[in-house]
């Protein structure tokens, strides 16, 4: 059990990264990606709304779609759930840990239902996971997509002062380096 | 809802809403809006062409519903109303590739139902068909689907032609070609797209040189695809740029500030 959530872990954070390999949340990762210090505080909203959305999604397709016989209907579902969880935590963050949402409110919002948290959810059930497992898929999952983020925020910092061709300013160089990243990571395809 | 928006379309024929979609509009190579199933989907031509086709069948219906819907639907609930409708849509199409095109059905795996998340859907129901007729919404859908599989089909291809030295399953390079493998592995995505944006981005600084309106010629979208509706993506859209944005955004009840924090950062 230990064993294969471990393989879970690492192959959904570093293998099979999210985005880089899936291409899913390419908009955040992309546009938030600026300052190392913003990326981090995304990516850490997308670890909580990630990790929470698995595990209520679990909850509801093996409580609620399955017994009733209706997981053709999963796609809406999920995708109403997490658009009404986003809103939930949001309230929730507001009201009782103030510190928590100055420090994550601004990103929640632009998470709502990005596509790689509703690709988790449905990732989870069509790999079959149960709720404990799809809890640790989705948490590996978005520190994979942190760490990618957090790297690229890192090389465009660097970047800022590099002598670019006028027309690959902008978004062709930071695709170029998403590009070379996605190289690397395939180097990680020999752990497992 | 948004009050004035339609007042400013000067036509809505048929030929001109499928001209705006393939060509002025282009939702991949000049709006560069849903990108996540352009770039992993494109590993061949016949992938590509599969997941643009499939759009625009969701495209044309959700629009035509939405449409349909649109006095119907209460301002402050349409988002997620939109959402249901699209989904809806999302799931038919899902179900029947399963039983029909089993093998498209299992090279595009994921990216069917996340077809519901995909931006141009969304703005399209927002910027288009939620204040248009019902006939103009659906070319309008198909319009727009076209240029999307058009485009996918043109990423598609190159990416097959340069890593595997095929088209669409046909053997066109020499045979001395050594197929480049990366580029239809996910790194080459990457370079594919960077190489198109750098060209749109020499067209546009071109355009602007001699002085011509080249606001639209964007790369990318900082935004949540789900924010599309609200200053997100939809607001490039053709005609939805007056503005209201801002308080239809905060009526959903949601996600009204998300948009103006990401303009802040973006």
């Amino acid at each position: 059990m230990v064993k294969e959530l471990l393989i879970i872990l690492i192959s959904s954070s570093l293998v099979n990264n999210v985005v880089l390999s899936q291409f899913l949340g390419l908009c955040p990762f992309l546009g938030v990606s600026k300052k190392t210090n913003t990326a981090a505080g995304m990516g850490v909203a997308v670890i909580f709304v990630i990790t929470l959305a698995s595990a209520v999604a679990g909850v509801i397709y093996q409580f609620v779609l399955k017994t009733l016989g209706i997981t053709y209907l999963q796609t809406i579902v999920f995708i109403l759930v997490i658009a009404a969880l986003v809103q939930f935590v949001e309230m929730f963050l507001k009201k009782f840990m103030p510190s928590l949402y100055q420090a994550l409110g601004v990103y929640l919002p632009l998470i709502t239902t990005n596509c790689a948290v509703l690709g988790i959810a449905l990732t989870n059930v069509q790999k079959k996971y149960g709720i404990l497992t799809g809890v640790v898929n989705g948490f590996a999952t978005a520190v994979g997509f942190t760490i990618s983020i957090v790297i690229l925020a890192g090389i465009r910092e660097k970047m800022e002062y590099n002598d670019i061709p006028e027309s690959f300013k902008g978004m062709p160089i930071v695709l170029v380096t998403a590009g070379l990243m996605a190289i690397a990571f395939c180097g990680f395809s020999g752990l497992l | 809802m948004a009050n004035n928006g339609g007042s400013s379309y000067k036509s809505n024929s048929a030929t001109e809403r499928l001209y705006n979609g393939l060509v002025k509009e282009n939702p991949t190579f000049v709006l560069m809006l849903g990108m996540c199933p352009t770039l992993a989907v494109t590993t061949s031509a016949v992938n590509g062409l599969g997941m643009g086709l499939t759009t625009m069948v969701v495209l044309a219906l959700s629009n035509m519903i939405i449409s349909l819907l649109r006095n119907i639907i209460p301002d402050k609930v349409r988002i997620p109303a939109f959402i249901v409708v699209i989904a809806s849509f999302v799931t038919m199409v899902e179900l029947l590739l399963e039983g029909f095109l089993p093998a498209l059905y299992d090279a595009l795996g994921l990216y069917i139902p996340l077809i519901v998340v995909n931006c141009i859907i969304l703005g399209r129901a927002e910027s288009y068909a939620s204040k248009n007729p019902v006939i103009p919404s659906l070319f309008d859908g198909i319009g727009m689907g076209l240029g999307f599989s058009f485009a996918l089909t043109c990423i598609g291809a190159v990416r097959e032609l340069v890593g595997a030295g095929e088209i669409f399953g046909l053997h066109i390079m020499p045979d001395g070609y050594v197929p480049c493998a990366i580029f239809i592995m996910a790194p080459g995505a990457f370079f594919v797209l960077a190489g198109l944006t750098a060209l749109q981005n020499k067209i546009r600084i071109q355009g602007e040189k001699k002085g011509k309106d080249m606001s639209k010629i964007q790369s990318g979208c900082s935004e949540d695809c789900m924010n599309c509706g609200e200053k997100g993506c939809s607001h490039r859209f053709y005609g939805a740029s007056d503005g209201n944005g801002g308080e239809t955004g905060k009526s959903s009840g949601r996600q009204g500030q998300a948009g103006k924090d990401g303009k802040g950062r973006g």
